[in-house]
């Protein structure tokens, strides 16, 4: 056979002293094989057979039609359990949305009988305002004022206001929820073990794959949308809490264990507490993270800006489901803000001066007192609680008439750059990828495992890329293969560059932030659909969409690691006379590179995390698996297609991983 | 605060005695839960049919809920009403959950869908052939891309539609590509671009919708559909393969919870009225996506103007 005879020699050469030759021989070795004329290999290795086919996904769709129908405990059925859950769920939920957006009353559907209204617009901006300035001083205050005031003044405010309702409440719950979890992992090393697999499987799994059994098991709406929110948003929090909680220093134990504290106290009067300001970063990412599903959580009924996204793009309107878009944008950047002034005010002494603070204390009472009296104004006479629709902005109109400008004028110049990548970069990859036998991809992702890390690492990957060959998702999984691998090259290329070029120049660094950020909470429809109108459907128009959205990290990380380099390496360096460029390659790029890896393994993450939403634009992957599985409500197949998006996630993730602790390692930088 | 808790209960007491002299009051005040889709024809279906109960007195909720998915929902009675099931695209699917049990065909809305390939008219020019499907064997240079060529670019629905595409260009021997969008938005932003530049499109449209309305164009004339010609290889033009005909021009179903005949037979029964045609649903949604109305005020509008028929629908 073939593959082994090729094989065989590099495993071989693994030990030997000319390891570094390793690599060039795999890859010689996975050319030829390649190459290799149709029929040159048995068949068996070139496609995963039919025969050994696991029938996994039936077999899911089976046990979970099982659970959801006739399982029980006796006194009461799963789904009564599951939707008793729900149920407790909407209550904050309903009133949270009664608030803000709906308004106070009591009965159901069309016969709500009205108590009084939501918020009207200028208490909230009052009272919005007012907060800000008592977290974040004047600075908060007033990007506060000018983020409502955009909501507000663009029409955007009863959908925000639905929008941040759910957010609010998914992210309190995630926060708490993720918060006992994470303390639980700390006290019994078994919880840990049983969680954290789950937690690499919740981040990596596309919400579309489960979302069916949750629509089944709580119902439809906005708790079953709020609950996929929760699985996605949480995992963070879970890992920033054990991190937070171990890394208090031993004297407060200590202090805590002398004083006499039971187990609770110690926890919550001492752990907590003094872990506070690296909790509210977990916070922050919940928050960040329930935002980013606010479109597909519109999907299935959470409404909202998401669903204005949606709908806006769907007739077309590109201007206006850009304004909804970055309503979701100014209402992430808000919630960010206000978030982070608050951890860094518990993490400051308070107030020194008592004048000071009483007088702040006093404004902010104050304010929530006109709020409170504006909103009673607004229940009494209802006509003044909406924001008038005289004095509303919009630059819709302009937004299209650019796309259409932009689409009539550069199209040719645009088809012909898309024409040269698709055929010269796409195509040649895609053949590449598909042409690969699946034996030689398990056996690569074995040898890369066992070199890295060790036989464990080499294990963990085959079984995932067996599984996923198993299943019979082999062909589908490369192309999420070529299309993710091609985007994350092209993003850490990109990525790199402006990470490296920003880094030593604070004001391109500001600018850079402020696109990323951008890039990163604006939802990708909104930017996808004129892409599609500029470039087509297909896989250059999903490459650019993933590319814009997975290349936030590695800027971030390459910028981070290469601003860090100690001061007293470059000072050395530039004694023994480097010049600049010199400084950059020799110091400062290799002393980075941990950490770009670590942003390139985020890159990873993202990649494949907008698997779901190019499935939107025509691709064929896995991607594309996990949304018709849900589109014709197979609960199996959507499952596994999306187990083995995780899988590929993992795989990446441990090998990049390991590599950036081995070069850490060499350089010793070991932590 | 107190005088607007007296005028909604008043309000309230009001509308509900009124509703009552006029028609039989609701035999249940859970709320109807009627789905929404994400296209423009469907909301104004489902809203006039929610608005309609509502003046019944009924209690309705609307509820966002995917086209396909919304059967899982139906079985258990989470949701009540869906106005449009399209015999094109989820006949397989609603079937498959009346087998299954729980959900019900309450029979044809009157509305006619047209689902198959569609060029607008400039292209007539470079193919003069069309709308014979004919024309497409000679023409698939001008609908062709870089990626697709020398074959012609066909853009399909997206894959969940189905449609046997991929099969009837096989079947008919076509010299085409079928690239499938990932939704209709994505399918619609290409016929825009292309639209705006005059250039080549060929793609899957479907009635009743704007687009027909909003840009200029025909379906292409395939051969007309018959049963057979899906069921059995021997029909039509190609001997050994089946497909090798224009998709079926089926009607669009409503569909409820098989609970609620029982529940609410009066809401049932209007739902098993209710009936209108493609002209008049695709000029409502027009009002919605070209002139940018929205669905609330168009539906009001066209509930004042036709009370005569939504009131049939109750009795």
């Amino acid at each position: 056979m073939s593959l082994t005879a090729v094989g065989e020699p590099a495993a071989e050469r693994r030990r030997a002293p000319l390891g570094w030759l390793l690599w060039p021989a795999l890859l010689a070795a996975t050319v030829v094989l390649v190459s290799l004329p149709a029929g040159a290999l048995p068949a068996w290795m070139t496609r995963y057979p039919a025969a050994w086919q696991v029938p996994v996904a039936a077999e899911i769709s089976a046990f979970m039609r099982w659970l959801m129908e006739s399982a029980t405990f006796g006194v009461f059925t799963v789904r009564e359990l599951t939707r008793g859950i729900a149920w407790v769920l909407d209550l904050p939920l309903a009133a949270a949305k009664a608030v803000l957006a709906g308004g106070i009353g009591w009965g159901r559907g069309a016969e709500t009988v009205s108590l009084a209204p939501a918020i009207p617009w200028f208490s909230a901006l009052i009272a919005g305002v007012a907060a800000g300035y008592w977290a974040g001083g004047a600075r908060l205050a007033l990007l506060m004022g000018a983020g409502l005031g955009y909501l507000a003044v663009f029409g955007q405010w009863p959908s925000a206001m639905v929008t941040l309702a759910s957010v609010l409440v998914s992210s309190a719950l995630g926060a708490a929820g993720g918060l006992l979890i994470g303390l639980a992992c700390v006290r019994w090393r078994w919880v840990e073990r049983a969680v954290s697999p789950l937690l690499d499987l919740a981040q990596t799994m596309p919400v579309f794959a489960y979302l069916l059994p949750m629509l089944i098991l709580f119902g439809f709406g906005p708790v079953s949308a709020m609950i996929a929110t929760i699985v996605y948003a949480m995992p963070p929090m879970i890992r920033v809490t054990t991190l937070a909680i171990r890394a208090v220093p031993p004297e407060i134990r200590e202090l805590g264990a002398m004083t006499g504290c039971t187990r609770a106290q110690l926890t919550w009067k001492m752990l907590v507490p003094s872990a506070l300001p690296a909790l509210m970063v977990g916070v922050n990412q919940v928050i960040m993270l329930s935002l980013n599903v606010v479109i597909i959580a519109s999907m299935i009924g959470a409404g909202g800006l998401g669903f204005d996204v949606l709908a806006a793009l769907r007739r077309l309107d590109i201007g206006a489901g850009l304004e909804a878009g970055l309503a979701i944008t100014v209402l992430a950047i808000l919630l960010d803000r206000f978030a982070q002034a608050l951890a860094t005010k518990s993490a400051r002494a308070p107030e020194r001066d008592p004048e000071r603070a009483a007088r702040k204390r006093r404004l902010l009472t104050g304010a929530f007192w006109v709020a409170a009296l504006l909103w009673l104004a607004a229940a009494l006479k209802p006509d003044i609680a909406g924001y008038p629709e005289a004095l509303r902005l919009s630059t819709a109109p302009y937004w299209n008439d650019l796309v259409r400008w932009i689409n009539v004028t550069f199209f040719s110049t645009l088809e012909a750059i898309r024409a040269w990548a698709f055929l010269n970069l796409l195509a040649p990859v895609k053949r590449f990828a598909l042409a690969l036998p699946w034996v030689w991809v398990v056996a690569l992702v074995g040898i890369a495992g066992y070199r890295l890390g060790g036989f464990r690492l080499a294990a963990l990957t085959v079984a995932l890329s067996l599984f996923i060959a198993a299943v019979g998702l082999w062909q589908v999984a490369m192309l999420t293969v070529y299309l993710c691998g091609l985007a994350v090259v092209v993003a850490a290329l990109i990525g790199v560059a402006v990470g490296v070029a920003s880094a030593t120049r604070p004001r391109l660094w500001r600018a850079v932030e402020t696109v990323i950020d951008l890039l990163q909470t604006l939802p990708s429809f909104v930017y996808l659909i004129p892409i599609v109108m500029l470039f087509r459907v297909g896989d250059f128009t999903a490459l650019i969409a993933i590319v814009l959205y997975a290349v936030a990290p590695a800027i971030r990380y390459t910028a981070h690691g290469v601003a860090r380099t100690p001061p007293a390496l470059v000072d050395a360096s530039v004694m023994n006379g480097c010049t600049r460029r010199q400084i950059l390659t020799r110091v400062r790029l290799p002393l980075a590179l941990p950490e770009i890896l670590l942003g390139i393994n985020q890159t990873v993450m993202l990649a494949l995390s907008m698997l779901v939403i190019t499935a939107l634009v025509g691709t064929r992957d896995l991607g594309q698996e996990t949304y018709s599985a849900l589109a014709k409500a197979d609960i199996g197949k959507g499952l596994v297609a999306g187990l083995c998006v995780a899988f590929i996630g993992i795989i990446a993730d441990r090998l990049i991983s390991a590599a950036a602790e081995r070069t850490k390692r060499r350089m010793g930088l070991g932590r | 605060m107190l005088r607007s808790l007296i005028r909604a209960l008043t309000m309230g007491m009001f509308l509900a005695l009124t509703a009552g002299a006029a028609l039989a009051a609701p035999e249940s005040r859970d709320p109807i839960k009627v789905t929404l889709h994400d296209w423009t024809g469907q909301l104004v279906t489902a809203r006039i049919m929610g608005e309609t109960l509502k003046k019944a007195g009924y209690n309705v909720d609307y509820v966002q809920a995917d086209y396909l998915a919304q059967f899982a929902g139906m079985r258990t009675g989470d949701l009540t009403v869906a106005m449009e099931v399209w015999a094109t695209t989820a006949k397989d699917a609603m079937d498959e959950a009346i087998a299954a049990g729980g959900v019900e065909n309450v029979g044809e809305t009157g509305m006619q869908a047209i689902e198959d390939w569609w060029y607008p008219s400039y292209m007539k020019e470079k193919c003069p052939g069309l709308p014979a499907w004919k024309a497409l064997k000679d023409c698939a240079e001008v609908f062709s891309t870089p990626e697709t060529a020398p074959k012609g670019r066909y853009l399909g629905g997206p894959v969940t539609w189905g449609g046997y595409d991929d099969e009837r260009v096989q079947a008919l021997d076509l010299p085409f590509e079928v690239v499938h969008a990932g939704t209709d938005a994505a399918m619609f932003a290409e016929l825009q671009s292309a639209y705006d530049r005059k250039a080549p499109i060929l793609l899957w449209i479907y009635a009743p919708h704007w687009a027909p309305i909003k840009y200029q164009g025909e379906w292409i004339k395939f051969p007309p559909y018959e049963k057979a010609c899906y069921d059995d290889p021997v029909w039509g033009i190609n001997k050994d393969a089946k497909y090798d005909c224009a998709k079926p021009r089926g009607p669009i179903y409503k569909a409820v919870w098989a609970g609620m005949k029982d529940k609410w037979p009066g809401a049932y029964k209007a739902v098993k009225a209710y009936a209108f045609d493609n002209k008049e649903i695709g000029e409502l949604a027009a009002k919605v996506d070209l002139d940018g109305q929205k669905v609330e005020a168009v539906v009001d509008e066209w509930m004042a103007k036709n009370e005569d028929r939504w009131k049939k629908w109750l009795q």
